[in-house]
């Protein structure tokens, strides 16, 4: 599905990234940890084709699309990304939500149908009319959720999309993520909840410093970590 | 005080007596205001637009240049444009010297500034955060523009408003395009100032009173789009 | 509640703000030199004449002369409000009620000069030649049939020309108050100083009526020439009228009467008959002195001096 070649980024004159090379597939929950500033939000921009790579690729599909601005829209069309902090556009609710779908020219009866099973799922309905400045923090979050779920995207990315929530509330979510994963698409999720990441993840890449310290499966990563590094990271993280 | 006093009173008096020559006056400075406000807004919107989206050499200075022009003082802009369109500067031949026209030309000119750069400031204002939301959920570049747009909408209409407030209570480009004809090119801010060059105080605290009036409907409009309302 | 309270509150801030100023003001005035105030009209402020006369009177009597300009109307109604000692203005009617209602002492004519009647050269209405009320009615008469080509500007502003106009087309025949309201577009009110007036005239090759000060110092802007002078219907005189001490005891009536004087003294009367020769090569005023009859200031309105006690009288 998306597949990041030897990535690099500069910003400000420092190398976040340097040189990560993993991918998600289909049906497929990858979950990168690591600790703050290790440049996982950094990584995830760049594999919604929001930033392009200072060095290394990008492939989405198996196809390099760094050259053509067209290709790289319509796979965004195929993605969705949820932001740490999220951004809701000064509009209902239900725009907000319906706010993908627009895009793409979808509206009417369907499009609210949609709407409104989304807003269930993530235990909001009756916010249709609701304005964004009435949502708290975790609200927000979930109406950020939903407007990326509705879209029905091949590939979701997930920047931190629970830390701001309640455990309920997060329980909720990670049912969703496990529901949308078993529509074979793809999650990348970067997280520094050790313990969803065990949860949900089906392989798990850890960041440190701009660079892939460790990948692999949870097992792997949390009770045979390759290197001291990693080792001192999760158990420390973890409470171990 | 008395003077004030009496003014006032006569403000009154003439307002709630509907006095035709009022009533024209201020007709007429709303219309050309609304039409200057709307041209400019036609003009300022897309242009702030364009130079907002756009990176481009120079653009710092532009914005720059752009911000020192609001305080163009009326008169000069009164007089620049005079020489423009008098019968023998460059567009002598449309006429438009001493006419409504003209004045909403000179207003246009005088308010293009401000509500271009305050609709930069308020694209600006939206932040990078909700074009990333739009792109990562399948807008296209022109969508995304479309969205911030949209976010930006109360600050636009507060720009909007302030140029028309602007255009409303200046006198430079009113007296020296427009002339202060009456019953043509009379306005409220040159009728205060033929009042007041005539003697007839009262009269001239009563437009004042006008002026003042609609500026603070104005302004409580300002402060209901953005949304503090009484704050 | 809250929109009236911030009024009131700004109507006082406002007040606060103007007492401050007045009281700096009157400090200011303490132990320095006394202080003169005129109002005066533009045409006469306008030629820097004053400007000149003030400096040998300053030093003469040690005294700050400040002068304000503007239209006869404001000029006039400045001294109403007690804002000023001495009033130099040039419209007879107005200036001989001022006096009736109380506020002037008495009327002292000092200079005159000519109003004239300005056009484009080619003259479409054909004035040239005519007296000043046939050549007004000769504008009113192409203007109906021809706003496109003949038009009148004019003052509309109350001002002194102003008057003077509207006593031209009651000579002719004509009540002012239809020309006005009529809506007629040959007819344009400017409602502007003299200078912009000749500006908006130029610019629409029309017609105005002028005194000759302020169109010398416009006219090498302008696309117009005189084409009536020196009618006698045009005469333009300028008087001086100190304000009565009896209605505001503070103004500064001797130094007004002073300054009359100096007005009408020998060394003033040849300034006034001299000044503009060398700037634009002709006097811009006539002096009143020797010349009373034919611009109608008889007896004690003359070039007289004021009696020394004229002040101490009008208070007894």
């Amino acid at each position: 599905m998306i597949e990041a070649l030897g990535v690099r980024a500069i910003r400000g004159g420092v190398e976040v990234l340097r040189g990560i090379t993993l991918k998600a597939g289909r049906g497929e929950v990858l979950a990168i940890i690591g600790p703050t500033g290790s440049g996982k939000t950094t990584l995830l921009r760049i594999l919604d084709l929001l930033d392009p790579p200072d060095g290394g690729r990008v492939l989405f599909d198996g196809v390099d699309l760094s050259e053509d601005e067209r290709a790289r829209f319509l796979a965004r069309r195929r993605m969705a990304m949820v932001f740490q902090k999220p951004t809701i556009f000064n509009l209902s609710v239900e725009k907000n939500v319906a706010y993908g779908l627009s895009m793409r020219g979808v509206s009417g009866p369907l499009a609210r149908h949609r709407v409104r099973s989304i807003l269930r799922e993530v235990g909001l309905s009756g916010y249709e009319n609701r304005r964004p400045s009435s949502l708290s923090g975790g609200e927000a979050q979930r109406v950020a959720l939903a407007r990326a779920l509705v879209t029905e995207p091949d590939l979701l990315l997930l920047d931190e999309a629970t830390a701001n929530l309640d455990p309920r509330t997060a329980e909720t979510i990670e049912d969703l993520i496990r529901k949308a994963v078993r529509r074979e698409i793809a999650v990348v999720m970067a997280t520094h909840d050790l313990d969803q990441a065990r949860r949900l993840a089906d392989r798990v890449a850890v960041l440190m410093g701009g660079s892939l310290v460790g990948l692999g499966s949870p097992v792997e990563i949390f009770e045979t970590p390759g290197s001291e590094e990693v080792a001192r990271f999760v158990r420390r993280r973890s409470g171990w | 005080m008395d003077e004030i006093t009496a003014g006032l009173a006569k403000a009154v008096e003439l307002i709630l007596a509907l006095d035709p020559a009022v009533v024209e006056i201020t007709a007429r400075s709303l219309a050309i205001a609304i039409t200057s406000t709307t041209i400019a807004a036609g003009i300022a919107v897309p242009i702030g637009g364009l130079i907002h989206f756009h990176n481009f050499r120079g653009k710092r200075a532009v914005v720059n240049l752009i911000q020192t022009l609001y305080s163009l003082p009326t008169v000069t802009v009164g007089l620049v444009v005079f020489l423009l369109l008098s019968r023998s500067g460059p567009f002598g031949s449309l006429g438009l010297l001493f006419t409504p026209a003209g004045m909403v030309v000179g207003q246009t000119v005088l308010i293009s500034p401000i509500m271009i750069g305050l609709t930069i400031a308020a694209l600006s204002g939206v932040g990078p955060a909700v074009r990333d939301s739009a792109l990562s959920l399948g807008a296209s570049r022109f969508q995304a523009i479309q969205t911030i747009m949209g976010e930006a909408k109360a600050a636009m209409m507060a720009a909007v408003l302030l140029g028309f407030g602007r255009a409303l209570s200046e006198v430079g480009v009113a007296m020296m395009i427009g002339g202060n004809i009456r019953g043509h090119t009379r306005v409220l801010t040159t009728a205060i100032a033929l009042e007041t060059s005539r003697g007839e105080i009262e009269l001239s605290m009563a437009l004042g009173i006008i002026l003042v009036s609609i500026s603070l409907l104005v302004n409580l409009l300002v402060n209901r789009v953005q949304g503090n309302w009484w704050t | 509640m809250k929109e009236i309270s911030h009024r009131t509150s700004a109507f006082a801030l406002i007040a606060a703000l103007l007492c401050t100023a007045a009281a700096a003001e009157d400090r200011a005035g303490e132990g320095e030199r006394e202080l003169l105030r005129i109002s005066t009209t533009t045409s006469l402020y306008d030629t820097l004449l004053l400007d000149e006369m003030e400096d040998i009177f300053e030093e003469m009597y040690d005294v700050d002369v400040r002068t304000v300009s503007g239209g006869t109307g404001i000029a006039i109604e400045r001294a109403v409000k007690g804002d000023a000692d001495l009033i130099l203005v040039h419209d007879a009617e107005r200036e001989r009620k001022f006096i009736e209602d109380g506020y002037g002492l008495s009327r002292t004519c000092f200079a005159y000069n000519y109003f004239i009647i300005v056009g484009p050269e080619d003259d479409p209405a054909g004035i040239t030649g005519l007296n000043a009320s046939d050549a007004m009615r000769a504008i009113m008469v192409h203007g109906m049939d021809n706003p496109g080509e003949v038009k009148f500007v004019s003052r509309g502003d109350d001002s002194g020309t102003h008057a003077r106009e509207k006593l031209l087309w009651n000579k002719a025949g004509f009540n002012y108050s239809e020309i006005s309201t009529s809506g007629a577009s040959w007819y344009v009110e400017a409602g502007q100083p003299m200078g912009q007036t000749l500006l908006m005239t130029s610019e629409m090759e029309a017609y105005t009526l002028c005194d000759t000060s302020t169109f010398a110092a416009f006219r090498s802007d302008l696309d117009l020439v005189p084409l009536i002078e020196s009618d006698e219907f045009l005469i333009n005189v300028y008087a001086a009228i100190p304000v009565s001490p009896t209605v505001y005891p503070e103004t500064n009536c001797e130094m007004a009467k002073n300054f009359i004087n100096f007005l009408v003294s020998d060394e003033g009367q040849d300034l006034i008959a001299e000044y503009g020769t060398e700037t634009i090569g002709k006097p811009l005023f006539n002096a009143a002195r020797g010349n009373c009859d034919i611009i109608g200031c008889s007896g004690d309105e003359g070039v007289i001096p004021l009696a020394d006690d004229v002040c101490s009288r009008a208070l007894a």
